[in-house]
């Protein structure tokens, strides 16, 4: 009998991801997370324990083979480990820098359970990374179709609906309403966290498998979606998003400095005001920033007003620490940074000046009732507690709804009572021919359940374009 | 990309461009915008469509150079290309036959009532234009104006030409009775000209032209307060009631960026701006 080899211990805690000092970062709009080595990357990999049965797998909404390419990246082929995540995902890249892998496949890692799980996320983007440092490899184009799809909105859905379909064959042409593609990781996400470069490129690929984009074409105005159907295209996907601010409704709300959170981060993001005025698109940044809402948007907006200069940024919401949606790296983040927090207050009123621009805005404090329909604790006013915050800029961060244009130029189109298109579980609409996915269907949500939906609905478009 | 096929210098500072962007030119009606972007470090800026052909494939608008934008416009040629232009955007005017329309333009926004007097022509209406600058020698477009309108009347802030002021429309409106009164112009001639029609009970549009970023409802910084309802310039207009609009906070928000806004001219000049784009 052979001996058995002494099994190696495996480390139960996952290699630290380097960063940027927190004092430093503050002032600047580099990437926070500055990725791990080669040599960090093979020691997180060698703590995949090669699961027979993956859990992983199961929670990532596009499916991606995740022992396989980690087994490739612990052999060294990084090459391979890069194709093989480009099976399921068009943007790895992306989605290793923002998805919020401890909700999703990390959360299944059975390491987990014996310590951190594995750092899939931070692997996903060494592998990408290393790929787009050296050249992407563009897959052999299949046989064309001659069918013709059309794909509203370049965000993260679109561009995965477009990916899969041109890998099919497909010819796809996609239409974005702004002026560059990416839809919210153009215009919602800072640099700091996802890089602009990183999302051009990783458009490029997609542009690479024969997808043509056209940038500057709002749905609904230019062509409405009936019009598309007439005319060239044999199936359209809307993926429209949520990117339409929410605003509070409370009095003093159009003073000036205040913005919504939509309004701040497309002028930082999109137009790159923190480089104005070498870039035209102005930005006005106060010394006392109050940022509303306790989200993923939040944190960014925050974080972005902190880069810009001002002296203090606060962040008011209006539930518990416990309670905040966004990803807890973040919030940890913001923290480092020196972004404070306020909990369990909610603005009554903004206060203006003799010019017309905010100074102040009163709040009521909060305190946490029973769980609502979202199975959160219910915040409810404390009688008698209002209070006064000093504040010369203020980002209302409260929430984003679906974009209505294509909803309202679209007759026999389903919508709920939110304003988001009906589908079945595949995507598909009240309207034949017609598929909808992320945002516009789910109400606000991440990068990467837009991409499943993406990739769900591309399965059910070349269904239908196989059968007609 | 969209080229310019040609370029006018309608009055000192105030230039025409028609540009060639085919699918546009399909689908603009009056009263909507588009939204342009010079270059990759440009911003966006919305501007007033004030014609279209589809026959040329091409779009027209003016613009007025007071900023940095305009003035970088201002110094492209006949040739040269815009990086990006959104458009249609908007919701379209409420044409059709209203009976009798009162006209009244300013500025740089006599080039989109233009192609309002030419459809509300063809929709039969009787029109009485009234159109007005600062000076004389900012107005443009008379005789094309005129010969869409059965009423004619200039007027001029200095009384260079025409009326002095805009008072004289107190006058119009007691001898005659509109069924209906579109503004164009400054915010504060707008709101004026809103004043003087309530008495008289005449539905009174205006076209608001606050501060936009993306021009498609993602923003809201072009929010107006309508009948006390918080609405969006973009995509709720940019027609609105103007006996319902609350003037005055338009005023102090298209003031928000003005600081910015001269900075950016200040930097471009001594950059060279002008001298280096040449012409």
């Amino acid at each position: 009998m052979a001996e058995s080899k002494p099994r190696p211990k495996i480390k139960k805690e996952a290699v630290k991801m380097p960063k940027q000092e927190p004092k430093a970062r503050g002032r600047n709009f580099n990437e926070v997370a500055l990725g791990y080595t080669e040599q960090q990357a093979l020691e997180e990999a060698s703590r995949c324990l090669q699961c027979p049965k993956p859990q992983c797998v199961a929670g990532c909404p596009v499916g991606i083979c995740i022992p396989d390419f980690v087994k490739l990246l612990k052999e060294g082929k990084y090459a391979e480990a890069a194709e093989k995540i480009k099976e399921r995902n068009a943007l790895p890249a992306i989605c290793g820098r923002v998805c919020p892998q401890e909700e999703q496949c990390q959360k299944f890692c059975i390491m987990g359970k014996v310590g951190e799980p594995v750092s899939i996320g931070r692997l996903e983007r060494f592998v990408a990374d290393w790929e787009r440092s050296r050249g992407v490899k563009i897959p052999k184009k299949t046989k064309p179709t001659g069918r013709k799809v059309a794909v509203v909105g370049a965000g993260p859905a679109g561009l995965t609906v477009a990916a899969e379909l041109a890998k099919l064959g497909h010819s796809v042409i996609i239409f974005e309403a702004l002026h560059l593609p990416g839809g919210v990781l153009v215009y919602g996400i800072p640099e700091f966290r996802l890089p602009k470069s990183i999302v051009r490129a990783e458009v490029d690929y997609i542009e690479k498998l024969g997808v043509e984009l056209k940038p500057g074409y709002l749905i609904g105005r230019i062509y409405t979606i009936p019009e598309m159907l007439k005319s060239q295209f044999d199936a359209v996907f809307i993926g429209t998003g949520a990117g339409l601010p929410a605003f509070m409704g409370v009095p003093g709300e159009n003073l000036g400095g205040i913005y919504s959170a939509n309004e701040f981060l497309i002028r930082v993001n999109l137009m790159k005001s923190y480089a104005f005025p070498i870039y035209d698109t102005p930005i006005r940044i106060g010394k006392h920033v109050v940022v509303i809402g306790g989200g993923n948007v939040a944190m960014d907006s925050a974080r972005s007003a902190l880069r810009l200069g001002a002296e203090e940024v606060c962040i008011v919401y209006r539930r518990s620490r416990e309670e905040m949606p966004a990803r807890q790296e973040e919030i940890e983040n913001a923290e480092e940074e020196g972004i404070m927090c306020k909990f369990l207050a909610n603005p009554l009123r903004f206060i203006g000046d003799e010019k017309g621009w905010v100074k102040a805005m009163e709040c009521i404090c909060m305190e946490l009732g029973p769980p609502d329909e979202s199975g959160r604790r219910r915040p409810i006013p404390v009688k008698g507690s209002e209070f006064v915050m000093d504040t010369d800029t203020v980002i209302v961060a409260t929430g984003r709804t679906p974009n209505p244009i294509i909803q309202s130029t679209t007759e026999g189109l389903a919508v709920t009572k939110w304003g988001t298109i009906v589908t079945d579980e595949n995507g598909k609409t009240s309207i034949e021919g017609v598929y909808a996915g992320g945002d516009i269907v789910t109400g606000e949500a991440t990068v990467i359940s837009a991409m499943g939906a993406g990739k769900k609905a591309a399965k059910a478009i070349h269904e239908y374009l196989t059968k007609k | 990309m969209y080229r310019i096929v040609t370029k006018k210098e309608l009055a000192p500072k105030i230039k025409f461009f028609e540009v060639h962007a085919s699918e546009m030119a399909e689908k603009a009606k009056p009263g909507q915008f588009i939204i342009l972007i010079i270059d990759e470090k440009g911003e966006r800026i919305p501007l007033n469509i004030a014609g279209y052909d589809s026959a040329k494939g091409t779009v027209t608008f003016v613009f007025n150079e007071v900023g940095k934008t305009t003035q970088q416009l201002g110094l492209l040629k006949e040739g040269d290309c815009i990086w990006n232009i959104t458009g249609p955007l908007g919701v379209p005017s409420e044409i059709k036959n209203f009976g009798n329309v009162l006209c009244v333009a300013g500025g740089v926004m006599i080039a989109p009532m233009l192609l309002q007097l030419k459809a509300l022509r063809e929709a039969g209406n009787k029109i009485t234009t009234v159109m007005g600058a600062r000076i004389e020698q900012l107005l443009f477009f008379e005789e094309e104006m005129k010969a869409l309108s059965d009423k004619f009347y200039l007027a001029t802030d200095d009384g260079s030409k025409g009326n002095k002021g805009l008072d004289f429309l107190k006058n119009i409106l007691e001898r005659e009775k509109f069924d209906r009164c579109i503004t164009m112009g400054p915010v504060i001639m707008m709101k004026d000209v809103s004043e003087m029609t309530k008495p008289f009970k005449i539905s009174t549009v205006v076209t608001l032209t606050p501060v936009m970023v993306d021009g498609m409802g993602m923003c809201g910084v072009c929010r107006v307060t309508v009948s006390g309802k918080m609405k969006f310039g973009c995509v709720d207009g940019p027609e609105f009631d103007g006996h319902c609009v609350d003037f005055d906070e338009l005023i102090s928000r298209q003031r928000m960026f003005l600081p910015e806004e001269r900075l950016s001219s200040l930097v471009w000049e001594m950059r060279g701006g002008r001298a280096c784009g040449g012409e």
